[in-house]
């Protein structure tokens, strides 16, 4: 049970892996295989956020306290979250927003020139 | 200007996209030229690269001035000094031999396709050059998507081959990031030197060995290792000609280098081959991937099919090599890495050009074709000599490093594999050869879905040139075996290995 209060987040992103997993595989039409790529991408960006997080942390930005209008600063590492998940998963994003735009775009080229799609009533057309 | 040769082999392709972007709008003539000068800009620096690699050891370049484990770092080292030459040479080429095939095949969209074309070579050569393991998933994303929309542009199927590709391709990155996440959580670092350092502490933990399987598997759907091979022969065969010229040598060995660094760079050979047990199943899945693609493209009508199938083969080969654990199977992997990107390149060029003249490549277009395209004919000759591994080729050599590697470890079902696929190739080829050589011309029946009006003229001087360049490239690199394996592959081979 402890170990389910340290370690849940890592079992939220395993099943909205397999759920995403399921549906680009299994899933028979193209439009639900993009969704399920798009929940896939997302569990891994959420894998990496909850990866950074510590509880009561702050962002890392050089702090200072301010005696009589001088301002002193200072850092203190143990306050900070870690930024380079936060950092790496800005860039995951984009690249995610751009495969799905370029999957759909073919989905949208797909349609256009088979009037459907389901892969099953495509691949008969293609015969 | 000497110390930013490193950076300037990707940044020189990544501006010339730019400025492809912009050209296009206004002259869409002037886009293949400027494509084919940022492309040798970036071959001239990867050449140096290589000079300087030779002479001086391991060049590590700071972006943006930061130090290593905190910035990303360029690491060249012999492996992918080597990688980066064949990549960059074999994309000159091809910029070279696209002018009439893009001209004929994409009319309106000549400054999209090469813009993307740039950008997948970017992409290419910054997965080769990077040290960082986040760095290069973005990369490969960048290769990823701009091959998705090359390939897309193709006839029939394309489409629907494509978004196959996509779905597929991106299972592999997401697994490839899932592993890199793993291993931050562990080491705490992305850079790859980095974490090699700290990974023989964690020897025993699990997460490591979770992580290499993601990894891995990641890579082999991006190379397309049986059984993840699935996607490769429809996305390529109705690719368009000067794409899958591209994308055929180049997306699959990149990814072969990829897998390279994580074993030996990341991982360490010690532990790959005496503490996880993976070797016989992953000697299975490479002697499959031999024997299937063989059979396989055995029973292609179609040439460019059955080349595609053949790739799925020659990813049996690399990965068998690597995965023997013998010093001189991954010597023939890495030489293959070089040696199969330029035959594939050879031999795509080959058929491109005849699907350029006679509209298709199935057998019936071959015929007579000797007489007709006998320059054409010259380098497939070359080409298909050099996959069936006859010397003075490089295809030999490379079988030869790979089978005595797996006379050593004892692997005879991977020796077998490799004999078997030879002599499949061997049929292969002659078959095609058989067909250019001895079929009359008076037997040919007119197509009546054919449009296109036959020319029995050989291919443009501007398809030749490339085409024979790199046939030349195959027999000269065969000569100059000794040479290259001694001074920069030696030298390059990590410790731990039989």
């Amino acid at each position: 049970m402890e170990w389910l209060q340290i370690n849940y987040n890592y079992l939220l992103v395993i099943v909205l892996l397999m759920i995403g997993l399921w549906a680009m595989i299994g899933k028979n039409n193209l439009v639900k295989k993009c969704i399920g790529m798009c929940i896939f991408q997302n569990a891994i960006i959420m894998f990496f956020i909850s990866m950074g997080v510590k509880a009561g942390s702050t962002i890392p930005i050089l702090n200072y306290t301010k005696v009589d209008g001088v301002k002193t600063y200072f850092t203190e590492a143990s306050m900070y979250a870690n930024p380079l998940t936060q950092i790496l998963m800005l860039t995951a994003i984009v690249v995610g927003v751009a495969t799905l735009g370029m999957a759909l775009t073919l989905v949208q080229k797909i349609y256009s020139e088979y009037g459907t799609c389901e892969e099953d009533e495509i691949l008969k057309k293609i015969g | 200007m000497e110390q930013q040769y490193p950076v300037l082999i990707v940044i020189i392709p990544m501006f010339t996209a730019m400025v492809l972007t912009l050209a296009g709008w206004f002259k869409p003539s002037v886009c293949q030229p400027l494509a084919v000068v940022g492309l040798l800009g970036s071959f001239l620096s990867a050449v140096a690269t290589l000079a300087k690699v030779s002479a001086g050891g391991v060049i590590s370049y700071r972006l943006g001035g930061w130090e290593p484990p905190f910035g990303i770092e360029y690491r060249v080292d012999g492996l992918n000094a080597l990688v980066l030459v064949m990549v960059s040479l074999v994309a000159l080429l091809v910029a070279v031999f696209a002018r009439k095939p893009v001209e004929k095949e994409l009319g309106n969209k000549i400054s999209n396709f090469y813009t993307l074309f740039v950008l997948l070579v970017t992409g290419l050569l910054g997965m080769t050059i990077t040290g960082d393991a986040f760095n290069l998933y973005v990369l490969l994303e960048i290769a990823a998507l701009t091959s998705y929309a090359l390939l897309a542009m193709g006839r029939g199927r394309a489409y629907m081959a494509t978004f196959n590709y996509v779905i597929l391709g991106t299972i592999g990155a997401c697994f490839y990031l899932l592993g890199v996440g793993l291993l931050l959580i562990k080491t705490g670092s992305l850079n790859m030197v980095d974490i090699g350092s700290i990974l023989p502490q964690l020897a025993g933990s699990q997460a490591v060995l979770i992580a290499f399987g993601f990894l891995m598997v990641g890579v082999w759907i991006k190379m397309a290792l049986f059984p993840f091979h699935g996607w490769l022969p429809n996305a390529y065969t109705y690719a368009p000609t000067a794409t899958s010229c591209l994308v055929a040598p180049l997306m699959t060995k990149v990814s072969v280098y990829i897998m390279l660094r994580i074993m030996f760079t990341v991982y360490s050979a010690d532990w790959i081959f005496n503490v996880i047990q993976w070797k016989p199943v992953i000697m299975i899945l490479a002697v499959v991937a031999i024997l299937m693609g063989s059979f396989f493209a055995l029973a292609q009508r179609d040439i460019k099919r059955m080349l595609t199938y053949l790739i799925v083969a020659e990813i049996g080969y690399m990965v068998g090599g690597a995965w023997t654990g013998t010093s001189a199977g991954l010597t023939g992997t890495i030489y293959h890495i070089m040696a199969d990107g330029l035959m594939t390149v050879c031999l795509f060029m080959v058929i491109g050009s005849v699907v350029y003249r006679k509209g298709r490549a199935n057998f019936e277009s071959f015929k007579d074709a000797f007489q007709s395209m006998p320059w054409t004919m010259g380098a497939l000759i070359i080409g298909g000599l050099s996959m069936i591994g006859v010397p003075p080729t490089c295809g030999f050599f490379s079988k030869w490093y790979l089978i005595s590697g797996a006379y050593q470890s004892s692997d005879y079902a991977f020796i077998v594999a490799l004999l078997i696929s030879s002599l499949v190739n061997a049929i292969l080829f002659i078959r095609i050869v058989e067909t250019a050589f001895f079929s009359a011309t008076s037997e040919e029946v007119p197509d009546p879905h054919e449009h296109q009006e036959v020319d029995y003229a050989d291919s443009p001087v501007s398809m030749l040139i490339p085409m024979w360049v790199s046939a030349l490239a195959l027999i000269a690199m065969g000569l100059y075996t000794g040479e290259i394996v001694t001074r920069w592959i030696q030298p390059i081979l990590p410790g731990g290995l039989i």
